[in-house]
């Protein structure tokens, strides 16, 4: 592989909140969605049967909000993200437009399937994050600054305190989130390992 | 940080090196894939100009978009058509075998994997799936992964990684009749919340573990991801072995079983291993437990009542309100007598033998309820076989139930078999998340599968230690 993986070292753009603890990934893409063998066009899915009802119709939701439609910042509650593995979900919103994603708490095979698109997955408390939110609902073109490599978020002159899982903080900031290259080249030592285990056939 | 579990020696046997991420990369011994989750790696993969590095040490499967009636091919729905013919192509393209339904060995992939004897104790295992998990039930230490995951499995047979906390659940005592380790591990999860488990792996012990066989331990493996937990496993025993060595894999190598036997012992968590956490529960005192809400951890007891929203911890009242709302329950009352349209016995959680013989047990002589369309959706064919050996089949089907074929069906709803409108669903799967069963009206009830099989006569939630002359035990 020869593409150089950029360093994510801080995410700015405007913001967009979806409210709500235990958000589960079959919310962020239903199962039907995923009948496709690529991730390409996802984007207009993400949060479907929260946006559109039976009909079609929309519903109220902010990803339906024309003035959140050029959000990067997605700031949720706790435990966003758990259930289903589906890389579908950080896809989705990726595809959707979404470059950082603030909240109170993540489940971990999401915040594990956003790091290896370099989308980094940022913890705050829950005061500080109703405080964003509801910030971001009165000012939907203020700019946040999610900043990954300080832990800290800062919009429209707060800025908070904020945590980043230390792995992702060194695999974003120095470009080292894409593991396939990296690990690729220890390819004798997984040769090694390979043979020293005692079940494999190899 | 643990000491001498049995994650830390597995982890420890697996390791490749340290990344400078912080994180560990970890040698892969078995990669299952399926066809939903794998496509858009092998996409990457021919992106990146990369080979499959280890074929042999992968299997593939077709479980999520399988049909479950007519099965002839090509398959109604265009688009599951199209990702079976794309696994198709992957595999034959990079020579990993595939338990497709010509095969007679195809299933739900966390069925076939322990079936054929891919599962053994000590292996890393890892697939594109959450219920991965499942196949910790023999020591082994499963995960579920994405698929830039699984792209970098298939690319270099590892995967980066970085190491948990353990915590020991302890169930002591015996389990009441009519009690099963779906009601042990619902109940983890009401206590213990979906959360919970965020950066732990659950270690299940104690003696209402060690008295299950492998097929209760992989229902509660299987759920430790709803919990929050990373991974869960129980540490091979003689009821390990005994089921390892009926596999293809040992059956005709018994040498070979022998030969891995003492590595699997070597990796049983010592006598004084070190936890990060121990909690203990009293499996004497569980009942069968069922859901109320849209999350695993929204369970209850079946005589016990729906709580009031305000009773529950700051975090959680809100998801209690939307989910009771949808759900159209009343705090106060019990679920019992919550009418049920559909039941569905399947899913990676309960589609095994042992769970369909003792469904069938309360199901025989009796009928389905006329306002009820139930199924049954065995986890592979073998399962599917070996219960038309036994003339399950017919017992279900004189009752009224539909006998299907094997596949994930109406656990995600991906494939045919689906909710309409507000239909409630009582049933034996993983998870109640709104929409997760094709319908976003639908409403999930979660049980074992005899309480599904009660629920299914009944037309409503039911106790079934309540139904006459069932044996219950
Ligand atoms: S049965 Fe359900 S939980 Fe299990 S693998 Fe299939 S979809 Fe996932």
């Amino acid at each position: 592989m020869t593409d150089e993986i950029p360093e994510i070292g801080s995410v700015t753009g405007t913001g967009v909140p979806v409210r709500g603890n235990d958000i589960d990934t079959d919310q962020v893409i239903p199962a039907r969605f995923m009948k496709v063998v690529t991730f390409d066009g996802l984007g207009e899915f993400a949060f479907f049967d929260l946006r559109f009802d039976e009909d079609d119709e929309q519903k109220d939701h902010p990803f339906n909000e024309s003035a959140f439609q050029s959000a990067s910042v997605l700031a949720v509650n706790a435990n966003f993200g758990c259930g289903s593995s589906r890389e579908h979900a950080p896809q989705a919103l990726m595809r959707w437009g979404i470059d950082a994603i603030v909240g109170e708490s993540f489940a971990e095979i999401f915040a594990g399937n956003c790091l290896a698109l370099g989308i980094p997955t940022v913890t705050a408390d829950h005061d500080a994050i109703a405080d964003l939110q509801a910030w971001i609902d009165d000012n939907p073109d203020g700019e946040i600054h999610v900043d990954v490599e300080t832990e800290t978020v800062t919009y429209g002159g707060n800025t908070i305190e904020a945590t980043v899982d230390d792995a992702q903080r060194r695999a974003l900031t120095e470009g080292v989130w894409d593991t396939t290259a990296l690990m690729k080249s220890n390819a004798d030592a997984v040769a090694d390992r390979a043979t020293s285990l005692s079940y494999t056939d190899v | 940080m643990s000491e001498g579990t049995l994650y830390d020696k597995v982890w420890e046997e697996h390791t490749v090196s340290e990344l400078p991420t912080g994180q560990t990369q970890l040698f892969v011994g078995l990669h299952l894939i399926h066809e939903v989750t794998s496509p858009q790696a092998f996409g990457m993969l021919q992106e990146r100009d990369l080979e499959v590095a280890y074929p042999e040490l992968t299997h593939a499967t077709v479980d999520h978009i399988v049909p479950t009636a007519d099965q002839s091919r090509p398959y109604r729905d265009g688009a599951a058509e199209e990702m079976m013919a794309e696994l198709e192509e992957n595999v034959r393209d990079a020579g990993i075998e595939f338990s497709d339904p010509t095969t007679g060995d195809q299933g739900i992939v966390h069925v076939i994997g322990p079936e054929q004897g891919l599962t053994q104790p000590g292996k890393t295992i890892v697939c594109g799936d959450s219920h991965t998990s499942t196949h910790g039930a023999f020591g082994a230490l499963a995960f579920g992964i994405g698929t830039s995951q699984i792209r970098d499995v298939l690319a270099t047979q590892t995967v980066a990684m970085e190491k948990k906390d353990v915590r020991k659940i302890e169930v002591t005592g015996e389990l009441g009749p009519g009690v099963e380790a779906k009601d042990i591990i619902l109940e983890v999860i009401r206590r213990l919340g979906t959360e919970g488990g965020v950066g732990y792996v659950y270690e299940y012990a104690g003696e209402a573990i060690e008295t299950l066989d492998m097929e209760g331990r992989m229902s509660i493996c299987n759920m430790s991801i709803e919990g929050g937990a990373r991974a869960g496993y129980v540490n091979p025993d003689e009821t390990t072995y005994e089921w390892l060595k009926e596999t293809d894999e040992f059956r005709e190598r018994p040498e070979r079983f022998e030969e891995l036997k003492p590595y699997w012992e070597s990796i049983r968590s010592d006598d004084d291993a070190e936890y990060d956490d121990v909690v203990t529960i009293d499996g004497s005192e569980l009942e069968p437990v069922v859901t109320w809400g849209t999350t695993p951890g929204q369970g209850i007891g079946i005589d016990d009542p729906i709580p009031e929203p305000a009773s529950l911890a700051a975090d959680k009242q809100d998801t209690a309100r939307r989910a009771q709302e949808h759900m159209r329950v009343t705090p106060g009352d019990t679920m019992e007598g919550y009418e049920v349209d559909v039941a569905f016995l399947g899913s990676c959680t309960n589609a095994r033998l042992p769970d369909l013989r003792r469904a069938a047990a309360v199901v025989e002589g009796r009928e389905v309820h006329d306002d009820v369309r139930a199924m049954v959706v065995p986890g592979s064919q073998r399962v599917k076989a070996a219960a038309e050996a036994e003339g399950l089949d017919e017992i279900f089907e004189e009752a009224g139930f539909e006998w299907r074929n094997a596949g994930c069906s109406m656990c995600l709803g991906m494939n045919e078999d689906q909710l309409e409108g507000d239909e409630a669903c009582a049933s034996s799967s993983n998870r109640n998340f709104v929409g997760r069963q094709g319908s976003k009206d639908g409403r999930t009830v979660l049980m074992n599968p005899r309480m599904v099989a009660a629920a299914a006569v009944e037309g409503e939630v039911t106790d079934v230690r309540d139904l006459k002359e069932v044996t219950v035990a």
